[in-house]
């Protein structure tokens, strides 16, 4: 049994990641007061940038500044995506939820629409991509060395770094607790004196550059092929948000949770012991959870209240 | 009338970034477009295609529209749309019926299955308040995990893990006469359910107690409850009969349009119908014309690829373009007052001002 945890732990961490900083980015843009759907559409973009930039440097450049650029274009696509959706929801008091779906659509169609221009197939294939190491010194640790710090990649670190320096920025700084207002009640927060439209953009923005990287993560780490999807994890990280009830910690647990539930239904069938649940179990298992927790957390739901409203100054 | 335009404008408008996005690849527009109503309306067996495409757009269109009028979001259609095939499918499979007997339990089978999955999140919505956006989410992908498992579990194809077996003929929507009719279209029965679907659904809409009492709902729940009407059996009850929509549009693409079930994908017509339901600005006639647009750019498309390289996407991308466009009408309204007020003002001096934020 120990052999199967110490097996499945990396994986589960290395699935874990992009579905954690694309939840995280959610959170900002929910947060802020802006319902986003769009993760998985934003998510899609940033996973086509990544691989095109990577696919179109491979051959110029060696060594991993090429990977780290994919993930910097990937953060700039996905805010640039995410503009559309801050436009439509801030500005135009568009329906934030066909608004978000319109981002999921378009994301989906044109990313292979392009891809299917540049290399004919649809696909675009990477090289090589982070390649997972050993931290040195604390790989040695029994037990958690060898459950947290083997098999590690860079992106993993540097996610959990950005979910730090998140909830740092959430909770203990005033562009944080200005954010959290304009999701909970913006009119007061405008009678307080700040740009409820301003925080907002940048609520939406984040979501999109932290959705970007998830998508480049997921390319660069461990698909390795943009595809033209990835799978409803977008979908599963607003699950996670709502699970995680909103907040950073609450999030990394439930992501975790995901990442698990995904990863062990992902080697169930060359694991003995586990090959004898039926996989489609353990394949709905995280959906059917979430909805389990949506009803139970119903009547304790701590989500921003202003969520999904537009903004209008004159409601009080 | 106004509703009419703005939906106009958006086509339009989704249609010229889909001509931008044709000149971006290095593509001439104009002969884009040619080929690509060519390829949807050139001859009787292309349209009979073309009417077969809209078809589960149609259905989708429907449910998404129904729920809308009760003030819910079903984002499901999709998840519905392949429960309900897969019930189909297997009934197909499984029982040796005569032909109409079988067929009309088909079509039940696909009710029950697409009724059913859209029925919990209508009872959660209602009963304990779970947004059914996310609840819907989630069944999608219960759906789609579940035909994963299911197909090949049970009804295995002779060649591929990856699909079903293949219906055989008379256990289909098609029917000798019609396909005849459009010289080998694979048009089948599923359009005249969806007619029916569309003159039912209108009915039901603006003609019943039911009808009005989902329009109070999604107008205004509070109001509705004060006036006496039991808010949460109307809440599932739209949900049911919009789940059911949708799943008779997975009889219609499972059975009609395709004879086996693959593994692995959710129809996007689920989520077409979406921009089926907004284009239509959530009437049922509108939806069906609106279908019938979208049908015409998903056949057309693949004739257009055929002939210039111009990558099939193109049409999931215009009709994505099109709901944004369509989901920021407020726009287009702003355009439209803006326009009517200069034309009174210059016309009339001291005639009304245009009415402002109609929207």
């Amino acid at each position: 049994m120990w052999t199967i945890i110490e097996q499945i732990f990396p994986y589960a961490i290395v699935f874990t990641i992009p579905l954690l900083i694309t939840a995280l980015g959610g959170l900002f843009s929910e947060r802020s007061g802006i319902v986003n759907i769009g993760l998985e559409g934003l998510m899609i973009s940033g996973a086509f940038a990544s691989a095109l930039t990577v696919n179109f440097l491979q051959d110029k450049m060696q060594g991993s500044s090429i990977l780290w650029m994919g993930l910097l274009v990937a953060v700039v696509v996905g805010i640039l995506f995410s503009l559309l959706h801050a436009f439509a929801s801030i500005n135009l008091s568009a329906d934030q939820v066909i608004s978000g779906t319109a981002i999921n659509m378009i994301a989906m169609a044109l990313t292979v629409f392009l891809a299917r221009n540049i290399t004919g197939s649809g696909n675009i294939r990477i090289t090589s991509g982070f390649t997972p190491f050993d931290v040195p010194i604390l790989s040695q640790i029994p037990i958690i060395g060898d459950l947290l710090f083997t098999k590690t990649y860079a992106t993993t670190w540097f996610i959990l770094l950005v979910l730090l320096v998140s909830a740092f920025i959430l909770n203990k700084t005033k562009f944080g607790l200005r954010l959290k207002s304009c999701g909970e009640f913006p009119q007061a927060a405008q009678a307080a004196g700040i740009n409820v439209v301003r925080i907002r953009y940048i609520g939406v923005m984040l979501s999109g550059a932290l959705s970007g990287l998830g998508g480049g993560i997921i390319i660069l780490t461990y698909a390795g092929e943009f595809t033209g999807s990835v799978s409803g994890l977008g979908f599963l990280a607003l699950a996670s948000l709502i699970f995680g009830q909103w907040r950073p910690l609450g999030i990394l647990g439930a992501t975790l949770f995901f990442g698990f539930a995904s990863t062990i239904a992902n080697v169930s069938q060359v694991i003995p012991e586990l090959a004898v649940i039926p996989p489609i179990i353990l394949k709905i298992f995280p959906y059917v959870v979430t909805l389990i927790a949506l009803v139970i957390f119903s009547k304790s739901s701590q989500a921003p209240k202003a969520a999904g409203e537009p903004f209008d100054p004159g409601k009080r | 009338m106004r509703n009419t335009i703005v939906s106009l404008i958006s086509i339009v408008l989704g249609l010229i970034a889909g001509g931008l996005l044709m000149l971006f690849i290095g593509a001439s527009p104009i002969e884009g477009y040619t080929y690509l109503f060519q390829g949807a309306l050139k001859n009787i067996s292309r349209i009979g295609d073309t009417l077969a495409t809209a078809t589960p757009l149609i259905f989708s269109g429907l449910a998404v529209a129904f729920a809308f009028r009760t003030g819910l979001f079903n984002i499901g259609a999709s998840g519905q749309m392949l429960i309900g095939g897969l019930a189909a499918t297997a009934v197909a499979l499984t029982f040796d019926l005569s032909r109409p007997i079988l067929l009309i339990v088909m079509v039940l089978a696909g009710i029950i299955g697409g009724g059913l999955w859209a029925f919990i999140p209508g009872l959660f919505k209602a009963k304990f308040n779970v947004h059914e956006v996310v609840s819907t989410i989630m069944m999608n992908w219960i759906a789609y995990w579940t035909v994963y498992y299911v197909v090949p579990g049970y009804f295995k194809g002779e060649f591929l893990e990856t699909e079903s077996r293949k219906l055989a003929e008379e256990t289909t929507l098609r029917t000798p006469w019609l396909t005849e009719l459009f010289q080998g279209s694979y048009i089948n029965l599923g359009l005249f359910f969806g007619v029916i679907a569309v003159i039912i659904m209108a009915f039901i809409i603006n003609k019943t107690t039911l009808g009005f009492e989902l329009k109070a709902v999604g107008f205004n729940r509070h109001a509705a409850e004060y006036a006496g009407m039991k808010v949460n059996r109307n809440i599932i009850l739209s949900m049911l009969i919009s789940g059911a929509l949708a799943g008779l549009g997975g009889v219609a693409l499972y059975t009609g349009n395709a004879s086996s079930m693959q593994i692995g994908i959710l129809p996007s017509q689920g989520y077409d119908g979406i921009a089926v339901a907004l284009l239509g600005a959530n009437s049922p006639v509108g939806v069906f014309f609106a279908a019938l647009l979208f049908g015409i750019l998903y056949s057309g498309t693949g004739f257009m690829n055929a002939m210039i390289e111009i990558p099939p996407e193109l049409a999931n991308t215009i009709i994505a373009i099109i709901i944004y466009f369509a989901a920021t009408s407020v726009l287009i309204h702003r355009v439209l007052n803006k326009f009517r007020k200069t034309r009174s003002n210059s016309n009339d001096v001291d005639g009304p001002v245009g009415k402002k934020g109609e929207a």
